[in-house]
């Protein structure tokens, strides 16, 4: 039997019950479509978010101190540390510093106030951490030498007080009541994936240090950044650090006082996260095309029944089991083939209206139909086809012709 | 070598089916029931026999066996040179592919597919694949169907059916034809055409045939009657 001829019958058999196919189909099509939705979705996401963690700068490694019970004696960070850290003799494979002290303060202007977090920043804040500006200038190294009372708003931060951004560089505002000029305001960074980072203010981190944020001893500080020299020299740089403070804060092997995070194990565990949670929700995906698979065999044993008689026939006239099977795996291969070709089109509309809606709702998001997502899935629903037409095929083909002619 | 034409002519020596003491026991639980006990018989090529005898007598059952489409639980069958018995399921379905053409009571045809598709079913089924459409008009036209080639069975009236089965049952030139009761839902003057039909096929191409039938009419223009009671060839 030559095989376009398979086809041509299985198409015929499946039209004459087109209602039937098509409900057997709409199984296949909710189960593929949800899982390159969901793949799409899950890869969308996950680009999504290593974007932003890669927005943050690049080469990045994050200092902070951190109290543990196993250190008797724990020391905070402090501008001497970072200092050290900062030494090229010291530490070579370091790049630069970025000391920050932070606090929740109440800003000013008028009758409006509002709560944000505050920023004690230094000079190189902003090549550190990618940040770019709006309007006006940056903290300078005078400015943080003078402790000026200078302050850079955060668009959200600006727009709350003001109710205006464009402006209001050179207004003066009140932090704690003490009065600072605004020198600049940041671009936009939008919702990200952690939170608002446009609701902040930041101010030097000298003039933070000695009249906004009281740390005691006043010399500490809350993290650093450190921007290792390449990408290559990031895991040595982790080294340099860990061992320069060790030394500084003579805590035991083991019992260390402060942790870091490089850039890189961030976007390692929020890339984990996202795996794990695109393999979930593809697994439950999956068991929705396993059951449209389910629902092929179903129909296909009905079929089966049905068609007794036509197989005793067809026996009859020559049909050999290997017939009988190819004539029943083609009609449940093709009403799978047909219901995964839909899916994946399903599957890639459900991704363009999602991805609609984040852009809509100010996430930007994009959901990526993989060229190999579509694959798996073609090739997936063909094989549930075959593999739930096995069980009706071979029964079909070891029916008895002289029972099967007999059965009505 | 002119011997060999008159050796055909004498049906004795050239018999097409061989059949030494079947038996089909069929086991219901605990219950076994003896279709056939013990039957013998020889059938010679271009033969017209008739198979009667009362219901439950084990007609269709012979003709099963006959045809292939079952294995008698004992005895031995030779169809057309071929012993029968030791063959596996694959093996059965060709032969009766190559060899046996079956016309039933109820026509049994696809309902889905035209009469050309329905008698170009074993022709797909022999492996052929070129000039298939051809071969199975041509059947379509020995049986007076022509001009209905392309009608779906539900289009076609009883008789008309029954001619497109004829055409399925002989487009792969079997030896032996089958009918089981081949008029018996026809009424009589069109089960006489189909009759006439199946008379004249044998005289043109020599095709053995064998119909079961409970018509004495019918059985009277075979040329030979076999009669059924419980199992048993009676003899008369
Ligand atoms: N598959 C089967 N299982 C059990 N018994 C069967 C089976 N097929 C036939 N028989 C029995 O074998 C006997 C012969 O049946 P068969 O169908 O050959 O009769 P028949 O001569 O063709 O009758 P009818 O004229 O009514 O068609 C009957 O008693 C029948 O009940
Ligand atoms: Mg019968």
């Amino acid at each position: 039997m030559n095989f376009g001829q398979s086809i041509l019958e299985a198409l015929e058999s499946l039209n004459a019950n087109k209602l039937r196919s098509s409900l057997t189909m709409l199984g296949i099509v909710i189960g593929v479509g949800a899982v390159i939705a969901m793949l799409s979705i899950g890869a969308g996401a996950q680009s999504s978010i290593s974007g932003s963690i890669q927005g943050i700068g690049s080469n990045l490694i994050f200092v902070s101190s951190q109290r543990s019970d196993a250190v008797r004696n724990p020391k905070p960070l402090t501008i001497e540390d970072a200092q050290a850290i900062a030494d090229p003799l010291q530490a070579p494979s370091v790049a630069q510093v970025a000391p920050t002290i932070q606090g929740s303060l109440e800003i000013t202007f008028g009758r409006e106030s509002v709560t944000t977090s505050v920023s004690g920043i230094t000079a190189n804040y902003s090549q550190v951490n990618n940040e770019t500006l709006y309007q006006g200038d940056f903290i300078t190294v005078e400015q943080n030498y003078e402790r000026a009372s200078v302050v850079i708003l955060g668009p959200t931060t600006a727009e709350n007080l003001f109710g205006y951004i464009d402006g209001v560089v050179g207004q003066t505002v009140r932090l704690d009541g003490q009065p600072f000029r605004v020198i600049g305001v940041l671009n936009s960074k939008g919702g990200g994936s952690f939170g608002n980072q446009d609701d902040r203010a930041l101010v030097p981190f000298s003039t933070a240090q000695m009249r906004l944020i009281h740390r005691s001893p006043s010399n500490r500080l809350d993290s650093l950044t450190v921007q290792a020299v390449s990408a290559e020299s990031v895991i040595t740089a982790t080294d340099e650090i860990t061992q320069i403070l060790q030394t500084r804060h003579r805590t035991a092997v083991g019992a260390d006082d402060f942790s870091i995070f490089t850039q890189q194990s961030i976007l390692d565990i929020a890339n984990t996260i996202t795996g794990v949670l695109t393999v979930f929700l593809g697994g439950v995906a999956a068991i929705s095309l396993l059951v449209g698979g389910i629902g092929i065999m179903n129909i296909m044993l009905v079929s089966v029944t049905e068609r007794t008689r036509e197989i005793g026939l067809r026996k009859a006239l020559g049909g050999r089991k290997r017939d009988i099977i190819i004539q029943f795996l083609t009609e449940s291969s093709l009403l799978s083939l047909f219901g995964g070709l839909i899916g994946i089109f399903l599957g890639w509309l459900i991704s363009v209206i999602v991805g609609k809606i984040a852009v809509a709702s100010g996430t930007p998001f994009t959901p990526v139909v993989g060229l190999d997502s579509v694959l798996l899935a073609t090739l997936f629903s063909t094989a549930v086809g075959l593999f739930f037409g096995i069980y009706p095929a071979t029964r079909a083909a070891n029916l008895e012709p002289v029972e099967a002619l007999r059965s009505e | 070598m002119e011997a060999v034409p008159v050796a055909e002519e004498c049906s004795v020596d050239n018999p097409v089916i061989v059949a030494n003491n079947l038996a089909k026991i069929y086991k219901m639980g605990k219950v076994e029931v003896h279709a056939l006990v013990d039957v013998s018989l020889q059938i010679n090529r271009g033969e017209v026999i008739s198979i009667m005898g009362p219901s439950g007598s084990g007609k269709s059952t012979l003709m099963n066996i006959l045809g292939c489409l079952d294995l008698p639980s004992k005895g031995e069958y030779i169809l057309d040179g071929e012993p029968v018995s030791t063959l596996n399921d694959d093996q059965l379905a060709s032969i009766r592919n190559r060899k046996v053409g079956f016309v039933f009571q109820s026509f049994n045809l696809l309902t889905r597919s035209t009469a050309l598709t329905n008698v170009e079913l074993p022709l797909r089924y022999a492996g052929i694949s070129s000039g298939r459409k051809m071969i199975a008009q041509e059947a379509l036209e020995a049986v007076g169907l022509g001009p209905r080639i392309h009608h779906k069975p539900s289009e076609l009236s009883g008789g008309q059916q029954q001619r497109v089965a004829i055409a399925r049952a002989l487009v792969n030139k079997p030896a032996i034809l089958m009918a089981d009761e081949p008029t018996g839902n026809l009424d009589s003057k069109v089960g006489q055409e189909i009759m006439d039909l199946l008379l004249n096929l044998n005289k043109e191409s020599g095709t053995t045939l064998i119909i079961v039938t409970h018509d004495p009419e019918i059985a009277a223009q075979t040329q030979r009657v076999i009669k059924l009671r419980d199992g048993l060839v009676e003899i008369s």
